[in-house]
């Protein structure tokens, strides 16, 4: 098999994975559920740093860095924005159940 | 054991969205995740024999004070902006990198099929980014939050895309370097192009298809670099992304394809612009609204896009507490496309310590309504519009919504009598049960919980 088409049967298997871990969030939990997800996505650091520190010109050398930077961006502020978020979801007990 | 420890970090991905899909497992499934993308980031700088240390090491302090700081400094009801940012943020580092491949690989040498992927990567990575921020200047204000359309518009986008699949093919054909660089600067104005069509109501829906985007970029440059860390985790946030942009479209009734192509509230819905202000509305001071809330035993709660405008999530809170120190039921109703991304009044909600369990989603809320006593609108419009319901010819026909009318006396929070983003009258103003209160959302609260002390 030619690494694309492994690449592609990685691809087809992740998403049908994709799809049934995620099928069933409440609503409560879309925004921080994509928010993590964006923070997934920032995957690309690691292509970033390699492009990063094995550029051989000036140019691919700028074109990393500034990958890197905005990957970074992307996982650092995502995950930490997702915790803060879930970290208010998470206040168990609230003033709700002395209602009850 | 590189391959290994890419294949944990892709395990970490999977476990962790598992458990962000419940309450309580959400936190930890956040940071299994991130636990998983620091485990992938070392073994990439061990394993790539970096030589442009302080590059790399620049680029990552730069990124994560620049994410701390808005992580930490934002507002939650501006997390749709966030997020918007950060999904363009994820784009173009996917496109940055397939430029960076381009230019390091000599294009006679490397197989037409990593060419390919290197131009899916840099088309998907730059409408990303360009869409995205478009998406954040009209949730930010600065730009309109109505559709923009010209004349000629899908003319111009369909050349566009001549162009950039025309490049594609030239720079494969080719092997030229500078059908690339034209591919990308056509991607970057697609972008543009795609979002500025799109109304502010519709955010939801562009916000999650950009989330699918981002990914998809990730997963690109996967095969460019032919990583598999890389393909799984793209292809899992483009999975979620898609499933959220499907929720959202069912949630209004509408195709993907009519969200992005549609233009809506362009126009068309503005027939009955005309006779609105000619009806007669009963207006209502805070007095009236406090003297109707005092006096129910159950009140239900619709909060919209007007909530997060005016910050009044805490106040929102405050006249529930004291409703509910009166002994009267209050719940909260929310529609999957209230706000501006998916979940948006959940999250403010949970900001003011609205317990999770008076959330109520559109099957547990609507079934309630002709039970309810009041029902209080806070700046949401289409999706309490009966015209969904009763008039074939709205263009929201259809669409799903709380039948607020069935309620006993209903409270609408508003600024004025102005449509909403859909531009569609909303005949509930008018019923003999709506008491119109015309006001900024927190100032309306604020007066009616100190009207409510004399009730």
């Amino acid at each position: 098999m030619s690494v694309l088409i492994i690449g592609v049967t990685v691809f087809v298997l992740a998403a049908f994975v994709g799809f049934e871990v995620i099928s069933k969030v409440p609503p409560t939990l879309h925004t921080p559920l994509m928010s993590g997800a964006n923070a997934i996505s920032g995957i690309t650091i690691i292509a970033a740093v390699t492009a990063a520190g094995l550029g051989s010109t000036a140019l691919i050398e700028i074109l990393g860095f500034l990958a890197v930077v905005t990957a970074t961006v992307n996982v650092v502020g995502g995950f930490l924005v997702t915790d803060r978020m879930l970290q208010m979801f998470r206040r168990p007990g609230g003033r709700g159940d002395e209602q009850k | 054991m590189i391959e290994l420890l890419y294949l944990a970090a892709a395990v970490s991905f999977i476990v962790g969205l598992k458990r962000l899909g419940g309450p309580r497992t959400a936190r930890s499934g956040n940071r299994i995740a991130a636990v998983g993308m620091l485990v992938a980031l070392v073994v990439a700088l061990v394993d790539a024999d970096i030589v442009n240390w302080e590059t790399v090491a620049a680029g990552l302090v730069v990124g994560t004070v620049l994410g701390v700081w808005g992580a930490v400094r934002v507002q939650m009801t501006a997390m749709p902006q966030m997020v918007a940012v950060f999904n363009g943020l994820g784009g173009i580092a996917s496109a940055l990198v397939a430029a960076a491949a381009v230019l390091e690989a000599d294009l006679s040498f490397l197989p037409a099929e990593t060419t390919l992927t290197i131009l899916i990567s840099t088309l998907i990575g730059a409408v990303t980014f360009t869409g995205s921020f478009v998406a954040y200047a009209k949730l930010q204000g600065l730009l309109s939050g109505n559709p923009i359309v010209f004349p000629g518009q899908q003319v111009v986008n369909a050349f566009l895309v001549v162009v950039a699949v025309g490049a594609g093919v030239w720079m494969i054909a080719g092997d030229n370097h500078d059908a690339y660089w034209v591919l990308g600067a056509v991607a970057l104005v697609i972008g543009i192009m795609a979002v500025i069509p799109i109304g502010g109501a519709d955010m939801p829906v562009v916000i999650s298809l950009l989330n699918s985007f981002s990914g998809l970029a990730a997963a690109s440059a996967g095969f460019v670099f032919a990583n598999n860390a890389l393909i799984i985790g793209g292809a899992l946030v483009g999975a979620a992304g898609l499933i959220l942009t499907i929720l959202m479209t069912k949630a209004m009734n509408r195709s993907l394809a009519n969200v992005l192509f549609a233009g809506f509230g362009s126009g068309d819905g503005f027939a009955g612009a005309g006779e609105m202000s000619t009806k007669p509305v009963k207006r209502a001071t805070a007095e009236d609204a406090a003297i109707a809330l005092g006096y129910a035993d159950s009140v239900m709660v619709v909060p919209g896009y007007g909530l997060a405008v005016a910050q009044a999530q805490h106040a929102t809170r405050k006249l529930a507490t004291a409703l509910e120190e009166r002994g009267i039921t209050v719940h909260y109703a929310i529609h999957p496309v209230a706000g501006r991304m998916p979940g948006h009044m959940n999250v403010l909600l949970a900001e003011a310590d609205v317990p999770y369990e008076q959330l109520l989603d559109l099957e547990q809320a609507d079934p309630q309504l002709p039970q309810t006593d009041v029902v209080l609108i806070l700046g949401a419009n289409d999706v309490v519009n009966p015209s969904a319901r009763d008039d074939s010819t709205s263009p929201i026909y259809g669409m799903p919504i709380f039948n607020v009318d069935r309620a006993g006396t209903v409270i609408v929070v508003k600024r004025s009598l102005s449509p909403g983003f859909a531009g569609i009258d909303n005949p509930l103003f008018y019923n003999d049960n709506t008491l119109m209160f015309f006001a900024d959302a927190k100032d309306a609260l604020e007066q009616t919980l100190n009207a409510l002390g004399d009730v």
